[in-house]
């Protein structure tokens, strides 16, 4: 196990991790300022992705399909949230829970009638492929460097947003006080409407970047939301900080451990048994993480309600 | 003099800079009610939680029938015979009254690991469960739906509840809050009566209740007791007057 | 407008009725597909207990289902291939037999739902809804990884396990078995829902604190429903492997949770029928939505929406006029 193999593991766990915490964001702004607890969020992400294959795919440019896949997700989310969530803002989790997961049998399946079941791909752009030198002589490739800074700026963003703007400003009452920020003379339908599709851009972005890598199909939205769950009960809800902590967490030990337990189990074991139960141990080692920040601060490292 | 049946000593909680209890050393004993009573702020409340369980102080000692109970949790202060009754009524709406009143009955006998048998045939908790609606005179409702009761009439399920575990001491928030003249009047004569089976601490907003009950009043302003005495002392008390009874009068 | 009793004896009628039909008019399908309704309405009886009455909402009941599937997977598995389970620290054969099955789908899936159900509730609320998901989802990548099962692939088993004194074969005599569990299911959490533990389960839903100054308390009653939960979605887990001789990791997937959910929904939570109407309907729309579209899903979810939007009482609730669960 080489150092360079080690860097280049740990890039990949936080590219990942990054592209968790696009999803994460969102979920968590929409549960700390709605009380919403959104299953249909992995749709968008879906939306997003094949926004971007059939614009990159007709125009040729990778940057309008991404353009696509902002303003498509954000659209899909406006018009989901006007139609169907404001309805379930005051209804219980259950209901929240049923109404978006109908949503997800809707959004599947409508993107199964329009596009069929084949995987549609969408290339890294020319002038984003191939490798790239890091300092120290590691190769990397140039694309999934370009995500993780992608990723560092949206975080940034997002912090600049919520802490320095107008509409932070409104958020951030909103998630304290909803009674407060109606007093404040606020338009609350406008406010949740713009903060669900924030949340629902940041999952389409999400998924055209993640769709570059991986293949767009219907039903890839649903595995990354579980994880950005998993993302969201370790940092706790609400958090936009815990939200970055825990997806790198994620991100770090589902990447790391998918390599390194197989490894390290060889020490004691015979290989091929190494290699079984390594991998075995390895997709469930984020559950596990979970779990033991379950044990030790069932609100989350950044929760402030139980 | 024999222990008494309730008591804190040295309480203290604060959340962030706001201490909501100052060193707050109270007792109650056999036979008498003890009313708390304090602009709202006061700390009434946080008082409450601590003494039931629902919040653990940051120092001090809460003592039930002579013994340390501040590390136990609500339910096993329950079994050790502490009744309570809630401001803002928390029954199981959906439920009848009888399986309201039958649950604090299966409560005292701490054994719900029953799955077969029918709770409400069973005679035992079933007597107990209608003995205390009969006592509070709800015993015409048994069978309605607890959501459809007035304000009052689930006050009144609020002390049968608590009645049914025959509790060594009761705590009350507020049972008056809410109720009509007549339901009051009705409440302070049965709660009269009431302290010969258990003394109560009774945090109660209605002056003539408090006035007419209380053997004994605590007066709480910003988390601290200012004065405890008789009725009449109190009344008379100069710091109440201007802490508390001043801003009313 | 129904009552409820009537339409609770009407839906059981219908499931003596309608195989009885088919067995004359020589339709095994449908008989099958009873034999999925019927299964399928014990895993949502199962999930009843822990959501309806106890009011946790667990997104992760394919767990269960899964484990049931997998036991009846893993020991057919062994007994048709004559190899041992296990060698240490004592010989243990694999088996063709249900009852034996289904005492080890149980055993496992109460096993499994005591460790979930202890740490998710740790927490409440939106928390316990993520977090049973995801166990769910490591169950689900467990079984793909583990590749001793059939990894992805799953398992097949080439003949039904026995049952004794029943030719399982024949699609009316397994029908008949899983019948009369559902029926001693129903009757169970009917008792249950009766019983000390019903009394203070139900209350432990809508006040907590009521439970808990009454000197109960709320968490373990939770804990042990959701114990019972997990138990009889996981016998319905055994049955339904049965009836397909085949296990995979879909039964352990998200979607597989979500249906469970949904057969309660479609006829009513917290209600004793609710589940088995709801599980009826389900197949009824899945044989006939899925007959004319290949994308029934899309109405299947424009449905639910309905139901959650517009009539919180399930299909019960809507015919018998009563929103509410209690009459």
């Amino acid at each position: 196990m080489s150092f360079l193999l080690l860097i280049e593991q740990v890039l990949n766990g936080l590219q990942f991790g990054i592209m968790l915490f696009l999803m994460a964001a969102g979920l968590t702004l929409i549960f700390g300022v709605m009380g919403l607890i959104n299953l249909a969020h992995g749709s968008l992400y879906m939306i997003g992705a094949f926004c971007a294959a059939a614009v990159a795919a007709a125009t040729g440019s990778f940057l309008l399909g991404l353009v696509a896949a902002l303003a498509g997700a954000a659209a899909a989310g406006a018009l989901v949230e006007l139609v169907v969530i404001r309805r379930l803002y005051d209804k219980d989790h259950l209901d929240q829970v049923l109404a978006t997961f109908a949503l997800i049998l809707i959004f599947s399946e409508g993107t199964r009638w329009i596009f069929g079941s084949f995987p549609l791909f969408l290339n890294v752009p020319d002038f984003l492929s191939g490798p790239i030198t890091l300092p120290g002589g590691i190769e990397y490739p140039l694309y999934r460097l370009t995500l993780i800074v992608i990723g560092l700026l949206v975080a940034l963003g997002l912090y600049m947003l919520i802490s320095r703007t107008r509409l932070g400003i409104q958020i951030r009452a909103g998630e304290n006080d909803r009674e407060m920020i109606a007093a404040l003379g606020i338009d609350i339908a406008k406010l949740y409407t713009i903060v669900f599709a924030l949340g629902a851009a940041l999952a389409g972005l999400a998924g055209a970047l993640v769709g570059a890598i991986q293949s767009v199909q219907v039903g890839m939205g649903e595995p990354v939301l579980i994880l950005a769950f998993v993302v969201i009960v370790i940092g706790g809800i609400g958090s936009i900080k815990g939200a970055l902590v825990g997806a790198i967490l994620v991100g770090l030990t589902d990447t790391l451990g998918g390599i390194f337990l197989p490894e390290a189990l060889k020490l004691f074991l015979d290989p091929s048994t190494a290699t079984s139960v390594g991998s075995s141990l390895a997709s469930m080692a984020i559950y596990i993480l979970m779990a033991a920040v379950l044990i030790l601060r069932p609100a989350g490292l950044f929760g402030a309600r139980a | 003099m024999t222990d008494p049946v309730l008591e804190t000593r040295d309480v203290c909680k604060s959340f962030g800079a706001l201490r909501a209890s100052r060193n707050i050393s109270l007792d109650l004993n056999a036979g008498e009610i003890h009313a708390i009573i304090g602009p709202n702020g006061a700390g009434k409340t946080t008082l409450i939680g601590q003494i039931c369980g629902t919040l653990k102080p940051d120092s001090g000692s809460v003592r039930l029938l002579g013994q340390d109970v501040t590390g136990l949790a609500t339910r096993d202060r329950a079994q050790r015979g502490l009744g309570r009754t809630f401001q803002i009524s928390s029954l199981a709406m959906e439920d009848t009254v009888l399986q309201n009143a039958v649950l604090g009955a299966l409560g005292a006998t701490a054994n719900p690991w029953r799955f077969w048998k029918d709770v409400l045939k069973d005679t035992d908790l079933r007597t107990k469960a209608e003995e205390a609606l009969h006592r509070v005179g709800l015993q015409d409702h048994a069978l309605s739906r607890t959501a459809e009761l007035s304000h009052g009439q689930r006050r009144q399920l609020e002390v049968a509840v608590a009645l049914t575990k025959e509790p060594k001491a009761f705590v009350m928030d507020e049972p008056m809050a809410g109720m009509g003249s007549e339901g009051s009047k009705r409440l302070t004569e049965f709660l009269d009566e009431l302290r010969e089976q258990a003394p109560i601490l009774l945090v109660e907003h209605d002056m003539d209740a408090v006035f007419a009950l209380a053997d004994r009043i605590s007066v709480l302003v910003y988390g601290e007791v200012i004065a405890t005495g008789t009725v009449d002392e109190i009344r008379s008390d100069a710091a109440v007057r201007e802490a508390y009874l001043g801003e009313d009068a | 407008m129904i009552r409820e009793t009537y339409l609770n004896a009407l839906t059981l009628g219908l499931f003596v009725v309608i195989p009885a039909w088919a067995l004359i008019a020589d339709e095994p399908f449908t008989i099958t597909l009873m034999t999925r309704a019927a299964i399928f309405a014990i895993a949502a009886i199962g999930l009843n207990i822990a959501l309806g009455i106890g009011g946790l909402v667990s997104l992760g009941h394919a767990v269960f289902f899964g484990i049931g599937g997998y036991a009846m997977g893993i020991l057919a598995y062994h007994a048709q291939t004559y190899t041992p389970l296990a060698e240490w620290p004592f010989l243990i054969d694999g088996t063709k037999s249900m009852p034996l099955i289904w005492l080890v789908a149980v055993v496992v899936s109460a096993l499994a739902a005591f460790v979930i159900g202890t740490l998710s509730l740790r927490t409440t609320g939106v928390y316990f809804i993520m977090i049973t998901l995801a166990f769910g989802q490591m169950f689900f990548f467990f079984t793909i990884s583990w590749a001793e099962y059939g990894g992805e692939d799953g398992l097949s088993i080439y003949v039904r396990n026995g049952f004794p004194g029943l030719n399982t074969l024949a699609p009316i005599q397994f029908y008949g078995l899983c019948f009369v569990i559902l029926c001693l299911v129903l009757l169970f959490t009917w008792r249950l829902s009766k019983s000390s533990f019903g009394l203070a389960l139900n209350a432990a839903r809508q006040a907590p604190v009521r439970v808990e100054t009454v000197g109960l308390d709320p968490t373990r009653l939770k804990l042990v429903a959701f114990v019972i939960s997990g138990a009889i979605t996981g016998l319905a887990g055994a049955l339904f492997a049965d009836l397909n001789r085949f296990v995979s990791p879909t039964m352990f997937s998200w979607q597989t949770s979500g249906e469970i959910m949904i057969f309660l929904i479609l006829g009513g939570v917290g209600r004793l029928y609710g589940p088995v109407v709801g599980a009826l309907a389900f197949v009824a729309l899945e044989h006939w939505l899925g007959g004319l579209s290949d994308y029934w899903h899309i109405y299947l979810g424009i449905l639910l929406l309905l139901i959650v939007l517009f009539g919180r009482g399930g299909l019960i609730g809507l015919a018998s006029g009563k929103a509410a669960v209690h009459d």
